[in-house]
């Protein structure tokens, strides 16, 4: 399968899917106006991957900011990755937080209690 | 001549650390997320109210964005305002905008309802909203309000102003302690 790799901007984050590396990961600040545009390769991309995964699958979130219009789509991949993981994939989801900023832990928490795959909260120190 | 130091001094009488009034679009609302980065960055503040403030910005802005209504039917039809000050410890965010009369009802009820919730009912309104519906047809999440609430800890500000029989001037104010208000 191609790798999507997508540089980062000012609104949106770095994207990498890339099932030979073994890396799924989005980064940095991710609140575009329309943000279903901008995720719509995300969605395409591991809709091609359930049928063709990794037997493990460790996905991480690095967010700085994102926006309530992201949240759904973050929620939509949580959504893909729990359907492989239902498949009998072994899937991971990495939230990650900075150690002070309560608020991405509780977005981390709000995902925790709608899906049903493995989200582990992990802090990163300043 | 317009008096340009009245107005300068009713700004720094007001604590405005950034004012903007015109048209919202999704490049502008770059540039004054832009501003508003370099203008904190510049504040002795804490990492974690710097952020709040930011990110109950961009809800802010995006509310407007995705929610004003436009018209000719006044002058400055397209035009919506964002202000962001600090008095003592707290930040503040005012942004002002129209939309349509018809709508006063709806949106001043569901204010209302949402501001009367405590921090754990808007957590779960939040995770139901997110869970359970779908974007709309301007492209709103339905979660800009519960996470403004949720972000700044405080009770919203708003009111509305009856420009014409078609629209309505609303104004919303934020603020960001450092400590929160809602339990």
């Amino acid at each position: 399968m191609d790798a999507v790799n997508i540089e980062p901007s000012s609104k949106t984050p770095k994207v990498c899917l890339d099932s030979s590396q073994g890396v799924f990961e989005i980064e940095g600040r991710s609140i575009p106006e329309n943000s279903t545009e901008f995720y719509k390769p995300v969605f395409d991309w591991l809709d091609a991957y359930i049928g063709s995964s990794n037997s493990e699958t460790e996905f991480n979130f690095k967010l700085e900011y994102f926006n309530t219009s992201s949240s759904k789509c973050i929620l939509d991949i949580f959504r893909k990755l729990e359907k492989l993981h239902e498949s009998g994939s072994n899937v991971t989801i990495k939230w990650h937080y900075e150690e002070d900023d309560e608020d991405m832990q509780e977005a981390g928490e709000d995902y925790q209690s709608i899906v049903k795959v493995p989200v582990e909260l992990v802090m990163m120190e300043e | 001549m317009f008096d340009t130091y009245h107005f300068y001094e009713t700004m720094e009488q007001n604590d405005i650390l950034l004012l903007y009034k015109g048209n919202i679009t999704s490049d502008l609302v770059s540039s004054l997320l832009h501003m508003t980065e370099a203008r904190l960055e510049n504040m002795d503040e804490a990492p974690k109210i710097k952020r709040k403030v930011f990110n109950v910005l961009v809800e802010c802005l995006q509310n407007v964005y995705h929610h004003r209504d436009q018209g000719e039917s006044f002058e400055g039809g397209n035009s919506a305002i964002l202000m962001l000050g600090k008095k003592d410890d707290d930040y503040f965010i005012v942004t002002g905008n129209m939309i349509f009369a018809k709508n006063v009802e709806g949106l001043n009820d569901r204010l209302d309802r949402l501001n009367k919730l405590s921090k754990e009912e808007l957590k779960l309104a939040y995770q139901d909203v997110l869970a359970n519906k779908g974007f709309s047809e301007k492209g709103g999440a339905g979660l800009g309000f519960i996470d403004i609430l949720r972000k700044s800890g405080q009770r919203l500000d708003y009111r509305f102003q009856k420009i014409n029989d078609e629209f309505s001037f609303f104004s919303l104010k934020v603020k960001i302690s450092q400590t929160a208000q809602i339990k």
